[in-house]
């Protein structure tokens, strides 16, 4: 198995649950006890109303994509292969950076997708989406 | 309380993008740019007495404006660095009319200079941005501006030929600027179409070239500027604004912050976009022109595409744009391509744009943009007879 040589996520204290969330394959979001408001990524204060009632709950892993490109040549040599790089809007509300994975050719802005989790290392998994 | 007309832009000094950095160091090219905008300007070195800098890759640091300046052997009563990415030069341009209008200092020395090297690392990015961004391959600015072309060829049905039509108007500008990198041979819209695709949408001529180089600009107050060579170049408004660092948590994705930083100045200058002569857009890519035009007012949101189709965007044309050739033209020499649309502004209303001059113009509109779509900064300028 070939060494993975790609940037890795260092969980901060902020954020190391929604990485240990993503490595039992669920995908946990913050939401503000005081507005509402779903929140990414983690933060320590509700960005939106700066309340400090942030608590963890699992979100539907459904979303749509808000915009995509595919990177033909990247600005990192760690990057090699052609990608999917795109925000996807979740049913919840936030939006992520992310990577779906599929034939480019196949993707398009307002495609419906689900969250596939992808477990780059033993230690580490990635939040991707599929075609829902 | 304003900075209309506090202050004056009197010297500018820009050098010809370098494609590569040879012997040169960052600091070197900014002594260099430093000579040319005093001496431009009608001033001597002790007359500067304020400095803003944009920090190079080629040569970071900490405390970097104070070395800088002893470099230079500059005596200072107000120095800083300006950290907003592109829009730092256009952001330096109003913190100087501040700090003039504030009484802390007459001639504002602004500054950037870079060198292009391969193999240079950048700083790092913030942690947050190489915790959510990086692992997904969302490194450098070209992903996020695909991005953007692609939701707003979604929302407003705007067409690949329609963002090439920047390209190659702006190179028609650069090929009677000798100071431009991309200067030899125009370009026509299948030239751009056919080229080499990075990030799908945008092809190769529609993304800014790293080069190496420098500008600066002598911002100076009223007193000061009655003693310039050249006929002053008056800020008369100005805007910022900045809801965003990764376009991903923008608010949105075809709606910028340019609205409200030329809101702003618009609004300080007592004047409408349709009150401009010529209109200096950062240009880090085509799809950055379309919606900066929309935000900042001169067309309808969602028409920056039919709005470039339908306008020439030459010097010579009904809607002078970046007559310089823009930073697709002109070259990105790090901070310095912003700083080109200023330079370009100041020439032109100074009745100095050589073959290119646009005919009576008095009245320019400059944004500055940084990041992906994230800091933005709006000018408007003004020659007074």
């Amino acid at each position: 198995m070939s060494e993975y040589t790609k940037p890795l996520p260092k969980p901060s204290p902020t954020s190391r649950p929604f990485w240990d969330a993503a490595k039992r394959h669920q995908l946990m979001l913050q939401r503000c006890g005081a507005c509402g408001q779903f929140i990414y990524y983690p933060r320590d204060r509700c960005p939106n109303c700066f309340a400090d009632e942030l608590k963890w709950q699992r979100a539907s892993g459904l979303g749509k994509v808000y915009s995509y490109t595919v990177v033909h040549r990247a600005s990192s040599r760690h990057f090699m292969e052609p990608y999917i790089l795109a925000i996807v809007e979740l049913d919840e509300g936030p939006k992520m950076t992310t990577n779906i994975v599929a034939d480019p050719r196949a993707v398009h802005v307002d495609m419906p997708v689900a969250v596939y989790f992808d477990d780059v290392t033993p230690d580490r998994t990635l939040v991707k989406f599929k075609a829902a | 309380m304003s900075i209309k007309a506090k202050a004056a832009a009197i010297g500018i000094g820009e050098l010809k993008p370098l494609k590569e950095p040879g012997d040169n160091t960052a600091l070197g090219l900014m002594a260099k740019v430093t000579a040319e905008a005093i001496a431009d300007a009608g001033l001597e070195k002790k007359d500067i007495d304020g400095f803003l800098v944009g920090v190079p890759f080629a040569d970071p640091g900490f405390i970097y404006p104070a070395s800088a300046a002893e470099v230079l052997g500059l005596h200072l009563k107000m120095l800083n660095q300006v950290d907003i990415g592109g829009a730092s030069p256009a952001g330096m341009i109003w913190r100087a009319a501040a700090a003039i209008d504030a009484g802390m200092c007459n001639a504002v020395l602004c500054l950037v200079a870079d060198l292009n090297r391969r193999g240079d690392q950048r700083p790092p990015t913030v942690s947050v941005m190489r915790e959510f961004e990086a692992p997904y391959g969302n490194i450098g600015a070209n992903c996020g501006y695909a991005m953007i072309a692609h939701r707003h060829m979604f929302e407003y049905s705007t067409k690949p030929e329609q963002m090439a039509k920047v390209a190659v108007d702006q190179r028609t500008n650069a090929l009677k600027n000798p100071l431009a990198t991309f200067n030899d041979k125009p370009l026509t819209i299948s030239d751009v179409l056919n080229s080499r695709m990075i990030v799908d949408p945008l092809h190769i001529f529609e993304i800014v070239s790293p080069v190496s180089g420098g500008a600066a600009v002598i911002v100076a107050s009223p007193e000061v500027a009655k003693r310039a060579k050249h006929p002053p170049v008056w800020l008369l408004g100005a805007g910022e604004y900045c809801n965003h660092s990764s376009i991903t948590y923008a608010p949105s994705l075809t709606e910028s912050p340019i609205k409200i930083a030329a809101d702003s100045a618009f609004k300080m200058a007592g004047l409408k976009p349709k009150d401009m002569q010529l209109v200096c857009p950062y240009d880090c890519y085509t799809i950055t022109v379309i919606v900066t035009l929309e935000d900042a007012g001169f067309c309808k949101k969602g028409q920056g595409g039919p709005f470039v189709a339908e306008h020439d965007l030459t010097y010579k044309g009904d809607f002078p744009c970046n007559t310089h050739g823009g930073q697709l033209s002109f070259g990105q020499p790090g901070l310095a391509g912003g700083m080109s649309h200023v330079t370009e502004m100041i020439r032109q209303l100074m009745g100095r744009g050589g073959e290119r001059q646009v005919k009576n113009a008095s009245l320019g509109y400059v944004n500055g943009n940084g990041g992906i779509m994230s800091e933005q900064v709006g000018l408007v300028m003004e020659r007074r007879s």
